[in-house]
Order: structure tokens, then sequence, then C-alpha cells
């Protein structure tokens, strides 16, 4: 695939507001940022409160994404360009899930929110009426997505890749440096993991880096492209980014997204943990 | 524990704010006329590797939970860029505030 085929500009989105059968959506964990202005035409996608089982802890099932999209008048021939804070945190994880059901589609937003506000584009806080539609799932392709078994399965035989931040894999940190540090389960990292912060993929105004500058910085970092790999944080959020990268950008075939991330791993009882910055290698 | 990952509202600091054990990075982006509200705020250690990010708020405050170190803080705002360095060694409240031009 092409950058093309998986990524707009922000050029690219502001010509396309207006275009039929385009539907922008801001997918965010804080929606005050929506209600504050967002792009034009775009509408809301609650990370929290949409996309996650409200009691368990998974994802909306078929059912519940057919209803979501339906009322959000999202058809399943329309061209999603998915777009949030966070430097597109959420919006990847969205662009994943939406694959996850099988809207192939869909579109990230180079940058997100991000790069639309450094570039000084219009935001605007008019919510748009779209009619309801008929939106119809496939089943989970799971061959995107990762459970904790198959993750424990994979020390030091697959390629896992620890996307969080340095202080976060060493056990310094139990969350990113933007949020308190309480926490109940253990700091580190799953044994054999790669740390490649999802930060090294992405430029400062949060585009995604290219396929040469991936391809390098994976490489560099001793990651074995003939093997499976498994990409994870600590809630999958910041991983579902790097899976973007890896198999959206870079192509590669068999790449999974462990959306349990450190919050089940860090917490289950009797796997292998490791500390301090040593890695994969 | 916070069950997502965006960053929560930012707040200015408290003169004599207790931090507890956290080592608090925190502070105001401001521009030509004064606080700059909005600008996204990166921390970088010592070495320029990322650790974190967070939307300043309107009034231009940011915060940051970080490890003990040296740190660079760095804004980027439509009308321009600034940063600055803050050496937060322990626990407490490390101020800061970045200039954008």
């Amino acid at each position: 695939m092409s950058r093309e085929d998986v990524l707009v500009t922000t050029q690219w989105a502001e010509e396309n507001l207006n275009t039929p059968g385009v539907v922008f959506a801001e997918v965010d964990e804080d929606t005050t940022a929506y209600e504050g202005g967002h792009i034009p035409g775009a509408v809301r996608i609650d990370w929290k409160t949409e996309l996650q089982d409200p009691v368990r802890r998974d994802f909306v099932d078929k059912e519940g994404f057919e209803k979501l999209l339906s009322a959000k008048g999202i058809s399943n021939d329309d061209l999603v360009i998915l777009y949030g804070g966070n430097n597109n945190w959420f919006a990847a994880y969205a662009y994943w899930y939406f694959k996850l059901y099988g809207h192939d589609k869909v579109k990230l937003l180079d940058g997100g929110r991000k790069k639309w506000e450094l570039d000084g584009r219009d935001l605007v806080k008019e919510v748009p009426d779209r009619p309801a539609t008929n939106y119809k799932a496939s089943d989970q392709d799971l061959s995107l997505r990762a459970f904790r078994d198959e993750v424990v399965d994979a020390i030091n035989t697959k390629n896992l890749v620890d996307v969080r931040s340095p202080d976060e894999f060493s056990g310094k940190l139990v969350a990113p440096a933007h949020l308190p540090q309480e926490s109940a389960q253990r700091g580190g990292h799953i044994p054999s993991a790669l740390n490649v912060p999802w930060a090294q993929t992405a430029n400062e105004d949060g585009t995604f880096k290219t396929a040469e500058e991936l391809k390098e910085l994976y490489e560099n970092a001793g990651l074995d492209t003939s093997k499976a790999t498994i990409a994870y944080c600590r809630i999958g959020e910041r991983s579902s980014h790097t899976w973007f990268a890896l198999h959206e950008l870079m192509d590669l075939k068999d790449v999974k997204n462990y959306d349990g991330s450190w919050t089940e791993y860090g917490s289950l009882v009797g796997v292998p943990v490791e500390t301090g910055s040593n890695g994969g290698k | 524990m916070s069950d997502g990952c965006g960053a929560p509202e930012q707040t200015a600091v408290v003169t004599g704010e207790d931090t507890g054990d956290q080592v608090v990075v925190a502070g105001k982006v401001t521009g030509g006329e004064g606080a700059l509200g909005g600008a996204y705020v990166r921390l970088l250690n010592a070495d320029g590797e990322f650790a974190g990010e967070v939307q300043a708020s309107p009034e231009g405050d940011f915060r940051f939970y970080a490890a003990p170190g040296e740190w660079k803080v760095r804004a980027l705002h439509r009308s321009g860029n600034g940063e600055a360095t803050v050496d937060a060694a322990g626990p407490g409240l490390h101020q800061v505030t970045i200039a954008v031009a």
C-alpha cells in the first residue's frame, strides 16, 4: 500500500470537506476538544463511551458497531477520514477497529487535529446532521488482534514491540508523563520486547515519517521483518498508531495490536516481567 | 488509575502545591501579549527523546508527571515555537515558562 492509500494530507482534507461519500470523524477520549471546535462537517466518535463495552473490558460487539455507525450516518460505501488529538492515537485505534470490523474505505488525516491547528485551518462548533444509515459490519478480523496467551507465547519467538516511552518501558513510570503515576500494576515490559516509542514514528507536527524512515528506524531497533509482530503499549491506542506504521505504511503482513497491553499484562499472575532499558536484543 | 491515556484538563499551578511523591513539571506558555493558549507542549529528555505531549489550556497552562531528571519543554503553536529547560531532580513542583515567538 502506498501512503496515499491510507493517509490524507490536511490540504486534501480541506479540499474535500464537501465531497459526497467522504465522511470526517473526530475520535477522542477527551470529547471537549470536539465541542470547542472541529473540522467542518466532522462527526464525533467518543473512544471511551462509544468504542468500548460499558461493562466488560472489550470492544463493542459487531451489532454495537453497526448501530454506532448507522447512528453517525456512516454507510458501508463511505470513505471515512479519521482524525483526533494526541497525535492521532485514538483515531489510529479507531482506524484499526474499522479494519477489524471490515470497513476498508478508511484513512487517517496525517498529523490529525494538531497538524490541522498548526496549519491555522478553520475549526467550527456546528454539529452536522447526517441521516441515519443501515450499516453492516463484518465479523472481527482477528488476524489484526492479539490476546494475552498469544503474547506470552510470543516471548523470544515473535517480534514484540513496546511502543511506550523509555521510562515506562524500564519500569520507572507506569503511565505516560502527562498522567499522574498512580497504579496498582507492576512496572516493566514483556521479556524480549523491543522498545520503539510510538513518537519515533512521527514528526513533530504529528505526521507519520516516510516508509523509508520507518524501515530504518525498525531495522536499527532490531526488528526481524521476516517474523510476525505484536505491538503493545498501556491500553492499546498508542500501539494502534505503531500498528498503522508497521502494517499500513511499511506493509508488513503479520502485525497484530495487543489492545490488552500493559494494563492487562502487567497485572497478570505468573507471567515473566523484565525491567530496565535493555529490551529485546 | 486513569483508564485512558489522553491528557487530563491542564490547570494552573497553585503556589505551595503539594505534589506528594510526583515529579511535576508545569508552567505556562507565553506569546507576544502574555499567556498563549492551545499550544502543543512536548516533554523531551536530555537526549531530545520525546516523553509526552499535552495541549496547553486556554490560559497557557501545562503539566507533566515525569521521572526525575533534566527536561526540555517545547511548545508548538500556529504563531511559532519556543522551548525551555528545567531541572526536575526529585519529587515536587518544577515550574517553567516557555516563550513562543
